[in-house]
C-alpha cells in the first residue's frame, strides 16, 4: 500500500469528499490520471462541491502537484467549488506553482508558406510509408493464407477464382488485342520511318521483337490491367467495406483476405502471363503488318529476321515479370480497397489512389527486374 | 452473457471517440446507447464486438477478458444499419451462411442446418420469402433477415449498430416493437446503437446516453427522462425548455430579477434552468416566477405551441394545449417541475 497512489472519492449529499494518500510522483502518474479521470467523469453531474483531502500523501512531485491541479480543475471549470484542505507545508509552493500554469490558451500557431509547404512534404512522406507498412503487411497475410492453402486445398475458394479469371483474363483479351497490335504498329511505323535515313529498315525487326518481348508488352498489359482490374477490385472491396459486408464476413468468423483477396489475387497472376503472351503476340502482328503494308517488308523477311533477332531468353524475361507485377496490382489495389472509409468521396479517391500507385510501383518493379536480368546476362 | 467495459479509451487520431467508458450490461438485458453522432457509441459496439481494439482498457464476457478473443471467438451476432446481407445468396443462404462455414467437426448436417434456418424464418416471420434474393425484399425485411442471420449462430451477444437507422419511419415503429418482443422470446443479452431517442426509450430495458466519447447517464428509460443526470441529457432526451439564470444566495436569478424557485444546491455562478414544455403552467401574470408576452401561436388542439418572449429579453416555445392566449397577451410562466445545472454540468 505504502508505494502507492491512492484516490477515493465518496459523495454525501452534493459535496464529494475525496481522500487522497500515497505517493503522487510520477511513477504513478499514468494510474492516477486514470482515476482522477474517472472521478471527475463519474460525479461531475451531480457534485456540487469537492473537498480533496490530501494530509496522508506522502510524497508529491510536479507530476502530481499537476494533476492534483487537473482534477481541482475539472471541478471549478464547470463552476463547481473545489477544496484543497490538509496539504503538507513544503508542498505548498509545488502546488500554487502548478496552479498558475497554463491558465491562458496557447497563442495559435501560425504557419508560414514554407512551414506550410513542408508540412504537406513530411505528411506526404509519413503517408508513402503507411502505405508500405500496409502493403508488405498484406503481402505477409496472402504469404501466410497461400500456405495455408496448399496444406490444405479444399480450403481455397476455386468457384471464386474462376470466376474472376473469367472476369479479369478472358474478357480482357479483346481490349489487351486492340492496344497492343496497335502499339506493335506505330512503333514499327516509327522504327520504319527513322531508320529509312540510314537503310537500316529491317533492323526495325529487331527492336520490335526485343523491345515488345522484354519491355514494352508485358508493361503495357501490366497497366491496362491495373486500370481496368485493379480499379475494379478497389472499388469492389471498397463498396463492400462501406456497406460494412466485410465487417460483416469478420464476425461470422472469416477473414476477408482468405475469403474476398485470395481469389482475386490467385485470378490476377494467373491471367497477366497469358495476358501478356496475347499483348507479346498481337503486337508482334501489328508490328509485322506495318513493316509489310509500309515499310516493304515481307512477312517471309520478317519472321526470318525475327527469328535471328530474338532468343528464347527475350520471351523469358518478359514473361517472368508478367506475376510479379501481377501481384503487385492486386495487393496495391487489395490495400486501398480496404482502406475505403464510410463515403463515397473516399471510394472515389481510393480507386484513383489504386490505379495511380499501382502503375508506379509496377514500372519500379520493372526497373528493378531489368538490373536484376542485366546482373545474371539475360 | 455479461459483459464489463472497463475504462475504455479510444482515439482516432485527435479525436477522442471514447474517453474511459466504463459500463455493466447484465446477462439477457436489453440495452440501448444512445447519443448523438460523434458520441462515440458506434465505436463503443464495435469494440464490444471485437471489429475494433481499444487503446486502453478491458472488456469482460462472463468474467473472461474477451480482447484477448478475436472477432470470430466471441461468437457475437452483429446486425449492421445497411444490412450488410450477401447480394449473390438466396435469403435462406445467408441465414444459412453463419452454419454452414463452422469448422466441419462442428458443423450441423443439412437437416439441422435446414430445419434451423426455417426456424429462424419464422420466428422473423419471413419463412415465404426463403428463396428470393436480398434486392427483391424491402428494407424492413431486409434487417429482419439480417436479424435471423446474425441469430442462426447461437451468438452469445446479439450487437445490433443502428438498425433500423436506414428504413422510413412507420417501418421503424414496427420494427421496434417487433424487436422488443423478439428479445423477450429469445433473451440474449442485447446492446443497441441508436441516435433516436423514442427508439431507445421504448425498447431498451436500460438506456446508456453518450456524449464526446463518455457515458452521460445509465439507467431505465424513466430514470433518464425523468430524473436526467446532467444537462446534456436532460436537453437530449425528450424536450426541454432552456433558460439561462444565475446562482446567488441560494436563489436563482434571471434578467436581474430573484426567481421564486428553488436552486436545487447549485453553486453560486451561472447556471441553466431546464424545463419540459409540458411542466409548464400558464396563468395569470400576478405571481408566477416568470413573465412574458406571447408572441406568436402555432399550430392546433393538442398540437397548440406558444411563443413566449419573456421579460426581460429572452425566447422560449412552450405547449400550450389547454391556454386560450391570444399574441400580445401578458401571461405568467409557472414551472411546475424543474431542474437546475450549473453552467457546464
Amino acid at each position: 500500500m505504502a508505494h502507492e497512489a491512492v484516490i477515493e472519492g465518496r459523495l454525501t449529499g452534493n459535496r464529494l469528499a475525496v481522500a487522497a494518500a500515497g505517493r503522487w510522483t510520477v511513477d504513478h502518474a499514468g494510474e492516477l490520471e486514470r482515476k482522477i479521470e474517472a472521478l471527475v467523469a463519474r460525479h461531475r453531474g451531480a457534485a456540487a462541491g469537492v473537498d480533496i483531502d490530501m494530509a496522508k500523501v506522502e510524497r508529491l512531485d510536479t507530476f502530481g502537484a499537476w494533476l492534483l491541479e487537473r482534477l481541482v480543475r475539472g471541478f471549478s471549470g464547470t463552476g463547481k467549488e473545489a477544496r484543497v484542505v490538509g496539504l503538507p507545508d513544503h508542498y505548498r509552493g509545488l502546488v500554487e506553482e502548478a496552479h498558475a500554469v497554463n491558465r491562458r490558451a496557447l497563442p495559435p500557431v501560425r504557419n508560414g508558406a514554407l512551414t506550410t509547404a513542408l508540412a504537406i512534404v513530411g505528411r506526404r512522406v509519413s503517408d508513402v510509408g503507411r502505405d508500405f507498412v500496409l502493403i508488405m503487411q498484406m503481402l505477409g497475410q496472402v504469404t501466410a493464407i497461400g500456405l495455408k492453402s496448399l496444406v490444405r486445398p479444399w480450403s481455397f475458394r476455386f468457384t471464386s477464382l474462376v470466376h474472376h479469371l473469367d472476369r479479369v483474363g478472358w474478357r480482357a483479351v479483346p481490349i489487351i488485342l486492340l492496344i497492343t497490335l496497335l502499339i506493335g504498329a506505330i512503333i514499327a511505323q516509327q522504327g520504319i520511318f527513322h531508320f529509312r535515313r540510314f537503310g537500316a529498315e529491317v533492323y526495325v525487326v529487331d527492336m520490335l521483337g526485343i523491345l515488345m518481348l522484354r519491355e514494352v508488352g508485358v508493361l503495357m498489359v501490366a497497366i491496362m490491367v491495373a486500370g481496368r482490374s485493379g480499379s475494379a477490385y478497389t472499388a469492389e472491396l471498397g463498396s463492400m467495406k462501406m456497406r460494412e459486408e466485410i465487417d460483416a464476413l469478420r464476425t461470422m468468423g472469416f477473414d476477408p483476405v482468405e475469403v474476398l483477396i485470395m481469389p482475386r489475387l490467385g485470378a490476377l497472376m494467373l491471367a497477366m502471363p497469358m495476358l501478356a503472351f496475347i499483348g507479346a503476340m498481337a503486337a508482334l502482328y501489328g508490328g509485322g503488318l506495318v513493316c509489310w503494308v509500309y515499310g516493304g517488308i515481307s512477312p517471309d523477311v520478317f519472321l526470318a529476321r525475327l527469328k535471328e533477332a530474338i532468343s528464347l531468353d527475350d520471351f523469358v524475361v518478359g514473361i517472368v515479370k508478367a506475376p510479379f507485377m501481377a501481384l503487385m496490382i492486386g495487393v496495391v489495389a487489395s490495400v486501398q480497397g480496404l482502406e475505403v472509409k464510410g463515403s463515397t468521396e473516399s471510394l472515389g479517391l481510393k480507386t484513383t489512389d489504386s490505379v495511380v500507385k499501382s502503375i508506379f510501383l509496377v514500372i519500379v518493379l520493372d526497373g528493378l527486374f531489368a538490373m536484376f536480368f542485366a546482373a545474371i546476362g539475360m | 452473457m455479461k459483459i464489463d467495459v472497463s475504462h475504455v479509451t479510444k482515439q482516432f487520431g485527435s479525436f477522442a471517440a471514447l474517453a474511459g467508458v466504463d459500463l455493466e450490461i447484465k446477462s439477457g438485458e436489453l440495452v440501448a446507447l444512445l447519443g448523438p453522432s460523434g458520441s462515440g457509441k458506434t465505436t463503443l459496439l464495435r469494440i464490444i464486438a471485437g471489429l475494433e481494439w481499444p487503446d486502453e482498457g478491458q472488456v469482460f464476457f462472463d468474467g473472461t477478458d474477451a480482447l484477448a478473443r478475436s472477432v470470430r471467438e466471441r461468437h457475437v451476432g452483429f446486425v449492421f444499419q445497411h444490412y450488410a446481407l450477401f447480394r449473390h445468396l438466396t435469403v435462406f443462404e445467408n441465414v444459412a451462411f453463419g452454419l454452414r462455414v463452422k469448422p466441419r467437426r462442428r458443423r450441423p448436417d443439412e437437416a439441422k442446418i435446414r430445419a434451423k434456418v426455417h426456424e429462424l424464418l419464422d420466428l422473423v416471420q419471413l419463412r415465404p420469402l426463403a428463396e428470393r434474393h436480398p434486392n427483391q425484399l424491402s428494407g424492413g425485411q431486409r434487417q429482419r433477415i439480417a436479424l435471423a442471420r446474425a441469430l442462426a449462430i447461437e451468438p452469445s451477444v446479439l450487437l445490433l449498430d443502428e438498425p433500423f437507422g436506414a428504413l422510413d419511419a412507420k417501418v421503424r415503429k414496427e420494427l421496434r416493437r417487433w424487436l422488443r418482443h423478439l428479445h423477450e422470446s429469445i433473451n440474449v443479452t442485447s446492446v443497441f446503437v441508436t441516435h433516436d431517442q423514442e427508439e431507445a426509450l421504448e425498447v431498451a430495458d436500460r438506456v446508456v446516453v453518450m456524449d464526446k466519447g463518455r457515458i452521460e447517464q445509465v439507467g431505465t428509460p424513466e430514470e433518464v427522462y425523468e430524473r436526467p443526470a446532467t444537462s446534456f441529457v436532460h436537453d437530449f432526451i425528450g424536450e426541454s425548455v432552456v433558460i439561462p439564470v444565475s446562482v446567488a444566495d441560494g436563489a436563482l436569478h434571471f434578467g436581474g430579477g430573484r426567481l421564486a424557485l428553488d436552486s436545487q444546491g447549485v453553486h453560486t455562478g451561472d447556471a441553466r434552468l431546464f424545463v419540459r414544455p409540458a411542466d409548464i403552467h400558464v396563468g395569470p401574470p400576478d405571481d408566477a416566477p416568470l413573465k412574458g408576452t406571447v408572441k406568436r401561436v402555432h399550430g392546433i388542439g393538442s398540437a397548440r405551441r406558444l411563443e413566449i418572449d419573456l421579460v426581460p429579453a429572452y425566447s422560449i416555445e412552450i405547449d400550450a394545449s389547454g391556454t386560450g392566449a391570444t399574441p400580445g397577451d401578458l401571461i405568467g410562466l409557472t414551472p411546475n417541475r424543474y431542474r437546475v445545472f450549473a453552467v457546464g454540468a
